[in-house]
């Protein structure tokens, strides 16, 4: 059964918050290399954007991006730019994308974890450092695969509402 | 009168106009941070607002770091204890015989002349994490401007130089690392005395000396020190230790790859150094001023 098939519960903000907090949280963990992480806010990012579109948009995108930005030291609007990208292709394909079924469905997120981690690299490169590695793909990838997990864990409190209610 | 439709169709500007209006917002930030840095301020409030959820999530390693310590087995303590003890005894001898010394070589450069070693403060500090940006090479430390934390610090361990403060926030600062693509620092060969320039080797974890003659005297395994002649570092901290030596026939200047010296990826404890003390005035500040003094004289012969 496609996930866009079922009746959901509509979404509470606080578990829109809440889910940002706990994506920022694992973000910060200190990793041993962060490249082959995936970066879990770009990723809740994009499940909201392309579930609640009208809800989530590019300022809440911003506005990560410049917390990320200051909590990691590096320049500022780097995540921002990055994030604000992510944000608009979610909405973009959010029609196109709840049609597929999970599988699909990461693979379109993968593509669009990578068109973010590519914008940040540009900004890197043209502020003068140096490619980092092809390990930078990893995290990316590593995102797609965790989306059909990402995806069940986030619709939870929307589903488990609606099961009570049909017994 | 105006027929607009109902508010539940209204949705806002489309979302490319709203990526557009964001992509500019951000591109102008980076320019102002990168080229001016005129955001620092901004930086601090938002490196304020996220220092919960980093103090947060780096409790559970600290968690797991007290969970351990508490099962450890009685013999390993005491294992522990015996050979902490007698790296306390060897340490405090080498403190008194540094003492002995210290005093000796005070009195020495005031025979000769030389101007005094400055006295050089420490804050020990924790490390918070590692930076989650894999272009450069920085880590975090608990301690801020509140704790007199200022940027431009030498950052040590146990074993040598792990870096230099570069940004500083209220409650914690970033220490960019000795092995960053853009950080420098003045070393000196144990050896010899030879002067060069060590560079961050970037992803490598290494430190490289660029532009050394083809025939200067440097050996493998040789040791660097800070020279000190900075006036940043103070001098005579452990930095690397010469891995190898390239030299190529078309090039005019060998590149030497070292070994940095403390644990720049290791260890939970640094020290930040700082001195207080005033230093001669640079060089750069007392040419300006006889510039400003000839071209108030200029200005002075101008009038009469």
């Amino acid at each position: 059964m496609l996930a866009s098939s079922q009746i959901l519960q509509p979404v509470r903000a606080s578990t829109i918050i809440m889910s940002f907090a706990l994506a920022l949280f694992l973000n910060f963990l200190p990793w041993r290399d962060l490249r082959l992480m995936p970066d879990f806010v770009a990723l809740v990012l994009v499940f909201w954007c392309i579930r609640q579109p009208r809800l989530v948009g590019l300022g809440a995108a911003w506005a990560l991006g410049l917390l990320t930005d200051a909590g990691n030291g590096v320049l500022l609007g780097q995540h921002a730019l990055a994030y604000s990208i992510l944000a608009f292709l979610g909405i973009w394909l959010s029609r196109r994308i709840l049609w597929f079924g999970s599988g699909l469905q990461a693979l379109h997120v993968g593509a669009i974890l990578l068109a973010g981690q590519a914008v940040a690299l540009l900004v890197r490169v043209v502020a003068g450092d140096g490619f980092p590695g092809w390990a930078l793909l990893v995290g990316p990838l590593a995102g797609a695969v965790l989306w059909p997990m990402v995806s069940w864990l986030l619709l939870l409190p929307q589903r488990r509402a609606e099961r009570e209610q049909s017994i | 009168m105006e027929h607009s439709p109902p508010p539940f169709f209204k949705r806002g500007p489309a979302p490319l106009v709203r990526l557009f209006f964001f992509a500019s917002l951000s591109l102008a930030l980076l320019v102002i941070d990168a080229r001016f840095r005129y955001a620092e301020g901004l930086r601090s409030w938002l490196a304020l607002a996220a220092y919960p959820i980093q103090r947060i999530a780096t409790a559970p390693i600290e968690l797991l770091g007290t969970v351990g310590s508490f099962f450890s087995t009685q013999a390993q303590l005491v294992e522990d204890n015996a050979r902490l003890r007698a790296k306390a005894m060897a340490y405090s001898q080498d403190a008194q015989r540094y003492e002995a010394i210290e005093a000796e070589a005070a009195h020495l450069r005031r025979l000769i002349g030389a101007a005094e070693r400055l006295e050089v403060r420490s804050v020990t500090a924790e490390v918070l994490y590692h930076g989650r940006d894999p272009y450069a090479h920085r880590l975090f430390i608990d301690r801020g401007a509140t704790h007199g934390i200022r940027p431009g610090s030498p950052v040590t361990d146990e074993s040598g130089v792990v870096g230099q403060v570069t940004r500083v926030h209220a409650l914690l600062s970033e220490v960019t690392l000795v092995t960053d693509r853009d950080q420098a620092i003045p070393v000196q060969v144990v050896r010899n005395g030879l002067r060069a320039i060590a560079f961050g080797g970037g992803a490598s974890g290494t430190l490289e000396l660029r532009f050394m003659a083809a025939n200067a005297d440097i050996q493998g395994n040789d040791r660097l020190v800070t020279s000190g002649v900075d006036g940043t570092y103070p001098p005579g901290l452990p930095v690397a230790t010469v891995m190898r030596i390239e030299k190529d026939a078309e090039n005019a200047f060998a590149r030497v790859v070292c070994r940095p010296a403390a644990g720049v990826d290791r260890g939970r404890f640094v020290l930040v150094l700082s001195d207080d003390a005033t230093r001669p005035p640079r060089p750069e500040e007392a040419a300006k001023d006889k510039r400003e003094k000839r071209r108030g004289r200029l200005k002075d012969s101008d009038a009469r």
